[in-house]
């Protein structure tokens, strides 16, 4: 019986101590923080499990997509399309008829079931990841310029969901929620509740994606980020892992949107597009890429900051992120995590020092 | 001896020039094979060509009894059973001495055999030998970013020894070594030629002499001489070669 | 038909203007592997730079001098872009040679902040600049088709700039001294190259097209802080289409992507169009996945 309680202790308070706080943390916020700054907090929790995606395939296999925003859109507007449903009481959405749509559209139909809605968000983002994945990596378009057709992937969503106005509710998004499976979305239990279930959904993330990364395929990933042409010559085809990485990193946006939507009451197509994209990856940046306690501190950090920063100094925001954000990928790739592991190093250094010291003089 | 790669009529091209124009060889089964010859000889672009990082004008390469391989993909032709070392020394630089082994050792390389599968009490043993052999034992829970220029050929070296190809592709194993480093990996290769054949390319022909067993001189993309090292050394065609051209 | 010649002329004003830019961006990628981010500010401020030029005409120049205001603009722009680009090179860029991902997200960093600067200088709101009179009014080729003056100068101006940095890279020791870096960095520097100096000119000169092409899009509409973002994606997606290192593959890549989403938008609807041109552009990367023209090379992982 001590022996497994040792053996606990160990995994949580030695190797996983970062990990565990965090979520202790998270765990007990409502009883420190405001129903407001929860319900902000519960977006952070979001966009955390987003940034392990992006820490996925860009901490961990070297591939830079900054077109993460569609996949979390995708996922949103999946979860607001049964939000929205499910507030019209099976009529035509209001903003549908605001553009003259009578009947509602076929595939907006299957929407008005929970299950359904959920599974699409993971679903539609990994189909798509897939398609434009085979496509681009089959033939070896990888670096900067995989990285610049992600960006136009954003923009072509922005550009189409502002236009198809009618089944999208153009420029203002869908909006307008009531209830999430009959439960009042403005009760301040239900807003605990989606909270609990974001911080439970991140650590079902964070396992999953540290299940994968301690496997083999995670070495398979880092291998390919040190020298993709090598590893084909170690046997592995890298197309069929990176495949595999950017539809998991997509499916982990998508739910992030599905998470986000219900919690922030809108989803609209400025959050699809370059610039949040871009801002998913600064939180992992800056939070430290290549681990993923990193990617968390990161959204949560980053995001915390900035509505801090900007409810009072909204022009300060910009210079305040953007200076970070150089000096962060300039000096300091590994990010904060790195900056505390360095200094870890050196405090375990000097504490060997002196024992040593110590032990000369005996 | 029975055949284990045969080249026949092989030609590639970059833009129209001909860097290996219409070569046919073969190496043997257990053989150490050498192809040497001036700079721009065609090689490396012969190696390419056999472990498909370049695919051939016109020609074929037949591998033991899977037909030809040009027309397949790097990762299958490794799975057929050829390896191949790069000139510059690349290993995986932030995964340690052993975990890059590991990636080589394991035969299994789809996706769900990485995510579930561990390695067999075999392929530990097999990869503790062969790191013993290259003598990285000590060094296994390193980042190869530490170790020597030597050590890193060896790693790579290594890689391709738990891999266990039938064939095994060299470009340039002891560059940038000393006299007793290259002797060593000199020794490493007779020792890998126990179970599988290999190809070298080299520039060093001390190196050449001591390990080689068949050697085949190119020029300018063609084929000039074919034999041991004592038949090649003696042509009067390899020492134009060689040396005619000094004394233009 | 009149429309859609009148939009194709538009379409390939624009792209020109494109063009114009991509070319500063595609010469940069080539030579330093530095993905610019913030090359869509350096059009904004070539753009501000040109209302600033015109407000001083206005305030301190006699009224009949005005028009020629647009040429001191053309050439403050230039310079000025060009003279941040240089500062940019070496405070922030030099540290990024070999990490072009990195670069891509540092220079969004400064991105932000030059966005951040124009706002707190002169404001969210759009302004407008007053084009030159002699640019009113057009050439009529037949019925109500008029093609403007403006649009025609700017086609113009591009073709001019491209044939300037044709003979600048081509005819010009300089020019051969970037294309050998380009071509193999170390071999130029141990021929005695001073390729950090070559770096930090190449970075200015393309930021000074970049401004240029900032001063140009100031006789298309009005101008704000947020310009460049919307320019830059399209000229990403033209060095990607045309390859990089060839004045060639970025005038090629801006002529398709140009007049393929105005055709398309013209086809279909402006949502539509952009669409199918990404469409179209993920296809064409099936056949020919490093663009039109590209340079070849041996190396395994770069």
């Amino acid at each position: 019986m001590l022996e497994i309680v040792a053996k606990i202790k160990e995994y949580f308070l030695k190797r996983n101590a970062v990990i565990s706080i965090i979520f202790v943390l998270l765990c007990l916020a409502p009883l420190f923080l405001s129903d407001f700054r929860i319900n902000l907090l519960g977006k952070f929790v979001a966009f955390a499990i987003l940034a392990l995606g992006i820490d996925l395939i860009w901490g961990y296999t070297g591939i830079l997509s900054l077109g993460h925003g569609v996949f979390f859109g995708l996922g949103a507007y999946c979860m607001a399309m049964y939000l929205k449903l499910e507030s019209s009481a099976g009529k035509v959405p209001d903003f549908m008829s605001w553009s003259g749509l009578e009947v509602m559209p076929w595939f907006w139909k299957p929407f008005a079931s929970a299950p359904f809605a959920l599974t699409m968000a993971i679903l539609i983002p990994v189909l798509l990841a897939m398609i434009i994945g085979y496509l681009t990596f089959k033939n070896r378009i990888r670096g900067v310029y995989f990285t610049i057709l992600t960006q136009a992937l954003s923009i072509i969503f922005v550009v189409l969901f502002i236009g198809q106005q009618a089944y999208t509710g153009g420029t203002n998004g869908i909006t307008n929620f009531k209830t999430i499976l009959g439960f009042s979305l403005s009760d301040p239990a239900t807003k605990l509740s989606l909270y609990y279930i974001a911080v439970l959904l991140l650590l079902a993330a964070y396992v999953f994606c540290k299940l994968i990364i301690d496997r083999r395929i995670g070495r398979v990933l880092v291998a390919i980020r040190d020298g993709e042409n090598r590893i084909r010559f170690s046997g592995y085809n890298p197309t069929v892992y990176k495949v595999f990485v950017y539809a998991i990193s997509a499916g982990l946006a998508g739910l992030a949107g599905a998470v986000y939507v219900p919690q922030v009451g809108i989803i609209s197509p400025a959050e699809m597009g370059i610039i949040p994209s871009i801002e998913m990856v600064s939180w992992v940046a800056i939070g430290g890429r290549g681990t993923l306690t990193g990617a968390i501190i990161g959204a949560v950090l980053v995001n915390s900051l900035k509505s801090v920063v900007s409810e009072s100094f909204p022009d300060i925001w910009s210079y305040f992120i953007g200076i970070t954000f150089i000096v962060i990928v300039i000096f300091m790739p590994s990010g904060l995590v790195g900056i505390y592991q360095q200094i870890k190093k050196v405090w375990r250094n000097s504490l060997l020092l002196k024992r040593k010291e110590a032990a000369m003089k005996h | 001896m029975d055949t284990v790669l045969e080249i026949k009529d092989l030609t590639v091209s970059f833009d129209g020039f001909k860097a290996v124009n219409d070569v046919s060889t073969a190496v043997k089964k257990g053989d150490i094979h050498f192809f040497i010859g001036p700079n721009g000889a065609g090689k490396t672009t012969l190696l390419d060509a056999i472990c498909g990082r370049v695919k051939p004008a016109a020609g074929s390469i037949f591998f033991k009894d899977c037909g030809d391989v040009t027309k397949l993909a790097e990762h299958e032709i490794v799975e057929r059973g050829i390896g191949r070392k790069f000139q510059v020394p690349s290993v995986f630089n932030s995964i340690t001495v052993f975990e890059n082994m590991e990636l080589a050792a394991e035969k299994k390389r789809t996706i769900f055999s990485t995510l579930f599968s561990k390695l067999s009490q075999e392929q530990m043993e097999r990869i503790e030998y062969v790191l013993n052999i290259i003598g990285l034992y000590e060094k296994r829970f390193e980042k190869p970013a530490a170790l020597s220029h030597g050590e890193k050929q060896w790693l790579e070296i290594g890689m391709l020894f738990v891999q266990q190809p039938e064939i095994m592709l060299l470009d340039e194993p002891v560059a940038g070594m000393g006299r007793k480093e290259t002797d060593k990996t000199g020794e490493l290769l007779k020792e890998i030629a126990k179970d599988c054949s290999v190809v070298v390319v080299e520039h060093d022909m001390d190196f050449v002499r001591d390990f080689a067993s068949t050697v085949t001189v190119l020029h300018e993309g063609t084929l000039l001489v074919e034999g041991d090292m004592e038949e090649v050394q003696k042509d009067p065609r390899v020492i134009e070669v060689y040396l005619g051209r000094g004394g233009e | 038909m009149e429309t859609y010649v009148l939009q194709i002329f538009n379409g390939i004003s624009v792209s020109s203007i494109l063009m114009l830019a991509a070319l500063g961006l595609a010469i940069i990628f080539g030579l330093m592997k530095i993905i610019n981010m913030a090359h869509g500010e350096l059009i904004m401020i070539g753009a501000y730079v040109t209302f600033v030029t015109q407000n001083i005409f206005m305030s301190y120049v006699d009224k009949d001098y005005f028009d020629i205001y647009f040429i001191f603009a053309l050439l403050a722009a230039f310079v000025i872009t060009a003279f941040v680009g240089y500062l940019l090179e070496i405070t922030i860029i030099r540290h990024l040679y070999g990490r072009p991902l990195d670069s891509l997200l540092a220079t969004w960093g400064v991105s932000l902040v030059l966005q951040q600067l124009a706002r707190s200088i002169f404001g969210a709101p759009n302004v407008d600049v007053k084009s030159p009179t002699w640019l009113d009014g057009g050439i009529l080729i037949w019925g109500d088709l008029q093609l403007p003056y403006k649009r025609l100068f700017i086609m113009l101006l591009v073709a001019l700039c491209i044939c300037g940095v044709y003979y600048f890279l081509y005819k010009t020791t300089t020019g051969r001294r970037i294309r050998a870096v380009m071509q193999n960095r170390t071999m130029a520097k141990s021929l005695g190259i001073n390729t950090r100096k070559v770096d930090a000119m190449t970075f200015a000169i393309g930021s000074g097209l970049a401004g240029i092409a900032g001063c140009a899009l100031t006789l298309l509409g009005s101008i704000g802080p947020t310009l460049g973002t919307n320019y830059i994606i399209d000229t990403f997606m033209v060095v990607v289409l045309g390859g990089v290192g060839t004045i060639i593959g970025t005038v090629a890549g801006a002529g398709i992507i140009g007049l393929g989403n105005t055709t398309f938008e013209f086809l279909t609807d402006a949502s539509l169009g952009k669409v199918l041109v990404f469409s179209v552009v993920i296809l064409f990367l099936q056949w020919k996945p490093q663009g039109f023209f590209t340079i070849k090379s041996r190396a395994l992982d770069e």
